[in-house]
């Protein structure tokens, strides 16, 4: 399979070749690299330290909120009306788990393809689904974290309808190809 | 995000109650630390690396050769941030991290992008517009190639598990357009941030 093996040339090279680039462009235009390396990194461990409170905070309410098992039984009471959108009960889980944790959502994941057969629409739904999420939740606390902003705004907002944009599109173009 | 935190805990410790499973939301709140422990670990060292990389890439002049690039379209996308102003090279390379998928560089590059951001905000306390817009793109997850979830496809023998990509890229690109114009419409609605203590009906 030709594309198969493009983009595990693609995910392989990625990384090393921006590096690459980044440090042959830098040496070529003379900059002390071993320097401005350490110069940078220095900010490394206060930037992360500074993060840790309001990780700690959103992460211990999310970790509750997921153990109180309200996700599941929300998912299970709206199952008659996901029929009609073509939602299986089953996937429905991950499209509330992925804004707020990225190891829950790739574990839900795995859940529903191995409850479901692995070429069904349901499959590749979910697939389609994790495919374009980002944990909203994590990306606002480490980013606002980081540099102490404690109100967000409409940032959550923003994020939070981006993700249901991308429920719904996930939805209808699961369909047109998949059914 | 006060409302948001107490309902959280307050719905997980109510259901948990009525659910019987109280004793696992309590037990979440160890784990919770330790897992927000473990993340700030693993971010320590890669925020780190990428910085120092980082600081290669500005003094090499390859963050301001992006900035001058994409000023164009940044100029329609962040009007606030001053024209040539490396920050916007920052938030290039963390779109194309992101594009790339590698989320571990691409994290790093964006913290970067909006600590610049934060010195150009009147209020340092709360959100300034570019870093709505900034954080609209990086939760809407743009990525050219899922290459995670084909990996997991694959692993569970999906007869072809690339055919997610079109649908993916479909809908990922939608969702990253949205994004940003929902910054763009709620900028409109959300009443501005306020100078500092000047007071303003809340």
């Amino acid at each position: 399979m030709p594309i198969r093996e493009f983009i595990d040339i693609l995910s392989l090279w990625a990384l090393p070749s921006i590096i690459l680039i980044i440090l042959t462009v830098a040496l070529v235009k003379k900059v002390a690299i071993y320097e401005a390396f350490i110069e940078g990194a220095k900010d490394g461990a206060k930037v992360s330290f500074n993060i840790i409170p309001y990780l700690v905070a959103i992460i211990v309410a999310i970790s509750m909120l997921r153990a109180s098992g309200v996700i599941d039984a929300l998912a299970l009471s709206c199952s008659g009306l996901l029929d009609k959108i073509h939602l299986p009960a089953d996937v429905l889980p991950l499209a509330f788990v992925r804004s707020l944790s990225g190891s829950a959502a790739i574990g839900v994941f795995s859940d529903i393809v191995s409850n479901n057969d692995i070429n069904s629409y349901t499959s590749k739904l979910a697939a389609i689904m994790l495919g374009c999420s980002e944990t909203t939740f994590y990306v606002l606390t480490v980013y606002f974290g980081a540099i102490g902003v404690k109100k967000y705004r409409y940032a959550l907002l923003t994020g939070l309808s981006a993700d249901l944009i991308g429920i719904i599109m996930s939805i209808i173009v699961a369909r047109f190809f998949f059914i | 995000m006060n409302y948001i935190w107490y309902f959280l805990i307050v719905i997980s410790i109510v259901f948990g109650a009525i659910n019987g499973t109280l004793g696992e939301v309590a037990k979440a709140i160890f784990t919770g630390t330790e897992l927000a422990v473990k993340i700030v670990l693993t971010l320590l060292g890669i925020m780190t690396f990428w910085l120092g990389i980082m600081k290669i890439a500005e003094k090499s002049g390859i963050v301001e050769f992006l900035s001058k690039l994409l000023n164009p379209v940044a100029r329609k996308i962040f009007p606030e941030i001053p024209k040539d102003s490396p920050i916007i090279g920052d938030v290039a390379m963390n779109f194309s991290a992101n594009a790339l998928g590698l989320a571990n560089a691409a994290t790093p590059i964006g913290i970067k992008a909006i600590e610049g951001m934060q010195q150009l905000n009147k209020d340092k306390n709360s959100a300034s517009d570019p870093m709505c817009t900034l954080l609209a793109m990086n939760t809407a997850g743009f990525q050219l190639i899922p290459a995670t979830v084909i990996a997991i496809l694959a692993a569970n023998g999906a007869e072809n598990p690339t055919e997610i990509i079109l649908p993916t890229l479909i809908v990922t690109s939608t969702a990253f357009v949205s994004a940003i114009l929902i910054a763009k419409l709620l900028k409109r609605i959300f009443p501005p941030q306020k100078e500092s203590e000047v007071t303003n009906a809340d």
